[in-house]
């Protein structure tokens, strides 16, 4: 089957003014303007198959947005060739074409027609949308009274009552309470049964596994990595957390903190790959810059989309690490490894009996990854020991 | 939650749109096309345009019948003091009053349309045109109320209007929608860029509304330059009927003079100079040619604009 949408070599520069030369005299007075370009997009390829749903992730700022509109057709690429088959619908905001000024009724009609839909068209479905917004008693309402969420609702209503052979969604999938959320994630399987090719921005990478066939990854405007969504979220997560140390939140007051942790291996490395029987010591070590009573040194284990496997903290294993005064070093020894192959991450805190009383934790800054080697029987209960020595 | 998904290939052929770093070319039947593919569009802005200009006030739509009514009476006043014999003078600064509004307001919120429209035209796509191309149908509906209401004038005055000037009337409001949308293109293309051009236009339109006969008839320029001063040598008359033409270059005079051809007729008076007419002596054919001229000029200079629009409608979003 064609491809819905081709882009290849596409890169996009905008041109950064000090000052916007926004008038005539500007422009003249100024000559040559002091412009700085910058290239939101560099040499992207890539191209969505037809009734196939495509995520495009990457951190802030790395031209996701930018690539989206460029397929909309709201921006155009400096260079490069962007093919689209069918008609597209760009989601690039909820409420994006709603008029204050204008009811319910009229803006919904309005926001149709951009989206591609004619009044007949509406008339069919305006039931529906009213129906899916919940909006039934406000429709005669200026949407300038409305609440954000009323927009919200509204704006997503309209978008999946058009009928768009591909459908493009800049991270708007994200709003509205949990039932509305779980009813517009049920309308975009709707979509994707239909046959209809989605292209989606977003941040929420459960999102992603969940419904997308394929993701690409982008950075710095460049195609870092494209493939099975599995993949690639879990290699935005190792790029984020590991080589850009700022991504990995910390907090905590710090009385006592974690100087730094190693995986240890069966093997005794520190590195390479971790086998589903081997087994894995999380060594952490504590300096307490003023002394502590009693405090509780935890750790939980994450998966590649950042679901919670395991965990566990000194209190469940009956160690007292009494008054700390200066450093210690605390191991976990997981004996076996009974995970999934994939990467999984590590996050580490140090807090008191009371939760609430926070002194350090590392969010998800270590990882590990686990291979399977040949078949998947290893069922092994954990089981784990914990010491504590002074350093 | 989710079904198992089956691949329904989409039955009808798809469209292949093609997009790279050139500006398209401007093929203008088939953007046409495209164009009224997107009516609904164009409909839903000038519903939205009307509807938010009234929606908060009391009078509605009268607003829009009171600017004409308020002309009339200040140039009525003017008229009755300067003591200028001119019979109907309703009828005749109406004709072309309502086309002059139609055509400045157009061009002044065409001008901003994109500007306007900002929000949108970072957020959505469609065809820019629609943006100008909106602001100039809600003049056309003002055009239309207030043609009625002239209409209803000359019925209720019983003003007698000669049928065969009424031929002209067609061809003046084509004149006046082509030329209209020409201008408006270009300046709303040029406004994303310069800000400044949105002040050029609305300072422009002044010269330009005095430059045109709208609250005077043309016969006055006609009589000065061509007519007038016999004393004078026939360097000076040679030069003065150059000015006469360059006086008729102004589509818009062209447009107004079939205007009041069509409504108001040529209008015999009789005073100390003897018998002349209010409007310029020339036959409907003559006339009816100046207007065919300048709607073959407006369609060639539609053209250009158009293509400026198209060009530099793919960086609107941008430079926003």
């Amino acid at each position: 089957m064609p491809a819905a949408i081709e882009v290849s070599d596409v890169s996009k520069v905008f041109r950064l003014y000090k000052e916007k030369p926004g008038s005539l005299k500007a422009r003249l007075l100024s000559g040559r303007t002091r412009a700085e370009d910058f290239w939101a997009l560099k040499d992207v390829t890539f191209e969505v198959p037809q009734g196939k749903s495509l995520a495009l992730i990457g951190h802030n700022g790395s031209g996701k947005t930018t690539l989206l509109k460029c397929i909309a057709g709201i921006l155009r690429p400096t260079a490069g060739v962007i093919r689209q088959r069918g008609r597209i619908a760009a989601l690039l905001e909820l409420g994006a074409g709603f008029h204050p000024e204008l009811t319910g009724r009229e803006n919904v009609y309005l926001n149709a027609a951009f989206l591609g839909l004619h009044r007949k068209d509406t008339d069919k479905v305006f039931a529906d949308i009213v129906d899916f917004a919940e909006l039934g008693d406000f429709m005669d309402t200026q949407v300038k009274f409305y609440s954000s969420g009323m927009l919200v609702r509204l704006g997503f209503a309209v978008a999946v009552h058009v009928d768009p052979d591909i459908l493009l969604i800049d991270e708007v999938l994200a709003v509205g309470d949990e039932a509305f959320q779980a009813r517009c994630l049920e309308r975009v399987a709707q979509f994707q049964e239909d046959g209809r090719t989605i292209v989606l921005v977003t941040h929420a990478l459960d999102t992603v596994r969940q419904i997308c066939d394929e993701a690409v990854m982008l950075d710095h405007g460049q195609v870092h990595k494209k493939g099975l969504p599995d993949e690639v979220v879990r290699e935005l997560r190792l790029k984020i957390l590991h080589k850009d140390l700022d991504y990995a939140t910390e907090e905590g007051s710090k009385e006592i903190e974690i100087l730094g942790a190693e995986l240890i291996r069966g093997s005794g490395s520190t590195e390479g790959a971790v086998h589903p029987g081997e087994s894995l010591t999380i060594q952490v070590d504590l300096k307490a810059n003023t002394p502590i009573e009693d405090p509780v040194v935890s750790f939980a284990l994450h998966d590649g989309t950042n679901r919670y496997v395991f965990g566990g903290d000194t209190v469940s294993e009956k160690i007292d690490l009494g008054r700390v005064d200066g450093k210690k070093r605390v191991m976990f020894h997981l004996r076996a490894m009974p995970l999934v192959q994939g990467r999984y991450w590590v996050t580490l805190g140090v807090h008191g009996r009371d939760v609430s009383r926070v002194y350090h934790v590392q969010d998800q800054r270590y990882s590990f990854e686990v291979q399977q080697s040949g078949d998947r029987r290893d069922q092994v209960f954990i089981t784990m020991d914990a010491a504590v020595e002074d350093l | 939650m989710f079904v198992t998904r089956r691949s329904v290939p989409i039955a009808t052929a798809l469209n292949i749109t093609e997009r790279t770093s050139e500006p398209p070319k401007l093929r203008v039947f088939r953007r046409v096309r495209e164009l009224y593919g997107y009516r609904e569009i164009l409909l839903n802005l000038v519903r939205k345009e009307l509807k938010v200009k009234y929606t908060a006030s009391v009078l509605g739509a009268v607003w829009s019948l009171l600017n004409p009514v308020v002309f009339l009476i200040v140039f009525t006043f003017v008229v009755i003091v300067t003591n200028n014999n001119q019979p109907h003078f309703p009828v005749f600064l109406l004709s072309g009053l309502l086309a002059w509004n139609m055509f400045s307001i157009s061009m002044a919120q065409g001008a901003r349309a994109v500007l306007d429209n900002a929000n949108l035209v970072k957020k959505v796509y469609f065809p820019r045109e629609l943006l100008p191309l909106a602001a100039i149908g809600v003049s056309l509906v003002d055009f239309v109320l207030q043609s009625g209401v002239l209409l209803l004038f000359m019925l209720v005055t019983r003003y007698h209007v000669s049928l065969d000037g009424l031929i002209l009337y067609p061809l003046a409001v084509l004149t006046m929608v082509v030329f209209t949308v020409a201008v408006t293109f270009w300046v709303a293309a040029l406004n994303v860029r310069y800000r400044d051009v949105q002040h050029l236009v609305n300072l422009g339109l002044v010269v330009w509304f005095w430059f045109t006969p709208i609250v005077y008839s043309a016969s006055v320029v006609q009589n000065y330059f061509v007519f007038g001063s016999p004393e004078n040598g026939a360097a000076t008359h040679a030069a003065h009927a150059i000015l006469w033409k360059a006086y008729l270059l102004n589509p818009l005079t062209s447009v107004i003079m079939g205007f009041q051809r069509a409504l108001y007729g040529v209008q015999h008076v009789t005073d100390d100079r003897g018998v002349h007419t209010v409007l310029p002596d020339v036959s409907i054919a003559w006339l009816a040619m100046l207007l065919g001229g300048m709607l073959l000029a407006s369609v060639i200079l539609l053209r250009f604009t158009w293509g400026t629009f198209f060009r530099r409608a793919g960086d609107f979003a941008e430079e926003l």
